[in-house]
């Protein structure tokens, strides 16, 4: 790096020819590594979709045969594979409303709370969001646990002696729920700040000038609130949208790898349990790509989203 | 006067709910072992002792899971932020052609389910190991590996908001006061944007720490190198599950999160932590 000073003044030449490489040598590391862990194993996915991969054609026993659509076939001719996915898309749905709700009537509480009730409120929710999926799963588990967990002994306790050594991951519903339950404690936090920030943006004197004009407060959450939040809410509920459909761990944990006989599977576990349980690796990577294509076309409205609210790129 | 009563009431009944998972764990943590095989249902224990806590640390091998565990997380957080902080250079202080193009991919790429490449990066993997056995499965180094590939997008959307604010002008006067273009993004740009590269490492770290898709699938049978997700998870056994240990495990690896969420709070109302969890 020896030429010192000069270069800003030179014009054309070597100096220039140098400036215009200069940002690919800084973008190399970050190029590499994508290009080599992200780039490169999408296209991959893409390809092995497209082969019969299995058990023996990762050993060698068999050689690699391309099949072209067969396992999307097999996939989209599979009743369980709907199955799966109207799980998936109901478990998100459920997912993603119940943290807006939640989150939402949370911010507006918390805008009318004194100050140190609020505190408390924020850092409790503070816990509830660092918390990882795994340990919160955990202690989920425990809190339901059909004989030692808390929950059923006081229900018991209370009269409700069906409960005592009551599973609550028994049935598909009622263990769906409860993962629901607590993907929703630990994801309403982020919904519940980042509303409660946009509340607080908005002026006091617009709030105050409908209220002059005779708006009632329900009148004032809808047509004043609600619209100047909508920034605020598209980013909740995309970044909600993505996250809740690509759940893995808390299904994974909390119904021992998809549920009784499959029955609480999502897109992710499926993939992960056709690949590395039955050695199917064409199949689940055609459900890879089925989950990413979807993905992407949220991905794509929320770009939209944001774009037509001016963030500069 | 009273309805701000009876709203405080409810905010803070609302704030004891949302706690009392967390208190749980810490109580159960605790607890003495019998109390907890006799589900004592007691929301308090007059007996505390750190019995679980030495338990997991000690017989279980916790402390080892502990170790790999924040061995991947430092390596991911330099070599992911080194990564980012050199890009975002290059996307903010330079105009080249595919500049707003690759800030898209960045956009893009950070949303991209990486979940869904468990299969080829598996594989992947399987095949660095034979030509390098520590970046292989079963070592920390393919974990190291994926999960700097995935803190760099994130780390790069952050930091490139830092490094455009810095003004352009300093970088004339580094240079007319004689420092070459790498003295000033080293010299002067990088201690600049330090508290976005605070933070940055933090989100970094997070998404790292809570791993647990690709631990379970890269480290299939070397027990000494399991990370904290993955031991916790072994702790599991049908129909005699020791609460005491796992909740205690759950207290050892929710703390240092708890920590750094603290830290960063005040960026997280902006939407950037939302990316953290999975």
């Amino acid at each position: 790096m020896g030429i010192p000073a000069l270069p800003l003044r030179r014009p054309g030449g070597t100096a220039s020819g140098r400036r215009r490489l200069e940002p690919w040598m800084y973008l190399v590391p970050a190029l590499a590594v994508l290009g080599a862990m992200l780039v490169y194993p999408l296209y991959q996915l893409v390809l092995v979709s497209f082969f019969d991969y299995r058990q023996p054609q990762v050993t060698g026993a068999e050689p690699l045969r391309f099949t072209g659509l067969a396992n999307y076939r097999a996939l989209l001719s599979d009743p369980q594979f709907w199955e799966v996915l109207l799980n998936t898309v109901v478990f998100a749905g459920a997912c993603v409303l119940g943290t807006i709700l939640l989150g939402g009537a949370l911010a507006v509480l918390a805008t009318r709370l004194s100050p140190w009730v609020r505190t408390a409120l924020f850092l409790a929710a503070l816990g509830a969001w660092a918390t990882p999926a795994v340990t919160g799963s955990a202690v989920w588990l425990f809190l339901f646990d059909p004989t030692l967990g808390p929950v059923n002994q006081v229900l018991a306790g209370l009269g409700l002696t069906e409960f005592a050594g009551h599973s609550w991951t028994y049935t598909k519903t009622s263990a769906f729920v409860l993962v629901a339950s607590q993907v929703l404690w630990c994801s309403f936090p982020f919904v519940m700040i980042t509303l409660y920030a946009g509340i607080r943006a908005i002026p006091e004197e617009v709030i105050e000038a409908a209220r002059l004009d005779g708006a009632s407060t329900a009148r004032i959450a809808r047509s004043v609130m609600l619209p100047m939040l909508r920034p605020a809410m598209t980013i909740v509920t995309i970044q909600s949208i993505i996250w809740d459909f690509k759940i893995f761990t808390q299904i994974y944990i909390m119904t021992n790898g998809g549920g009784i006989a499959g029955q609480n599977l999502v897109l992710n576990v499926y993939a992960y349990q056709k690949a590395f349980a039955s050695g199917q690796y064409g199949l689940g990577s055609a459900i890879g790509v089925i989950t990413t294509l979807l993905l992407l076309l949220i991905t794509l409205a929320y770009l939209r989203a944001l774009r037509r609210q001016g963030e500069v790129l | 006067m009273l309805r701000r009563i009876r709203t405080d009431a409810a905010g803070l009944l609302i704030a004891l709910a949302v706690a009392f998972p967390l208190y749980w764990m810490v109580l159960s943590a605790l607890k003495p072992r019998a109390a907890l095989e006799a589900g004592d249902p007691a929301p308090f224990t007059l007996t505390p002792t750190l019995d679980s806590f030495r338990r997991v640390l000690l017989v279980d091998g916790f402390g080892q899971y502990l170790l790999n565990s924040v061995a991947v997380a430092a390596v991911v957080v330099t070599a992911s932020t080194f990564c980012a902080f050199c890009a975002a250079v290059a996307l903010t202080r330079y105009r080249f052609r595919l500049r707003t193009t690759l800030l898209v991919v960045v956009l893009i790429a950070q949303m991209v389910p990486v979940e869904a490449l468990t299969i080829p990066l598996f594989f992947l993997m399987r095949n660095m190991g034979q030509a390098v056995p520590q970046l292989g499965l079963n070592h920390l180094g393919s974990l190291m590996l994926v999960h700097t590939a995935f803190a760099v997008p994130l780390a790069i959307w952050m930091l490139h908001g830092f490094v455009a604010a810095v003004p352009k002008e300093l970088e004339e006067a580094a240079q007319l006061d004689g420092a070459g273009s790498l003295t000033f993004v080293t010299r002067v740009l990088f201690p600049l944007v330090a508290p976005g590269v605070v933070a940055c490492s933090i989100f970094s770290f997070i998404m790292t720490w809570n791993d647990f898709l690709f631990a379970k699938t890269f480290i299939i049978s070397a027990q000494e190198n399991q990370t904290l997700p993955i031991a916790l998870l072994s702790f599991f056994k049908p129909d005699e599950n020791d609460w005491g240990g796992i909740m205690a495990g759950s207290v050892l690896m929710t703390i240092p999160v708890l920590v750094f969420f603290l830290f960063v709070q005040r960026r997280l109302a902006s939407g950037l932590g939302g990316a953290v969890k999975g």
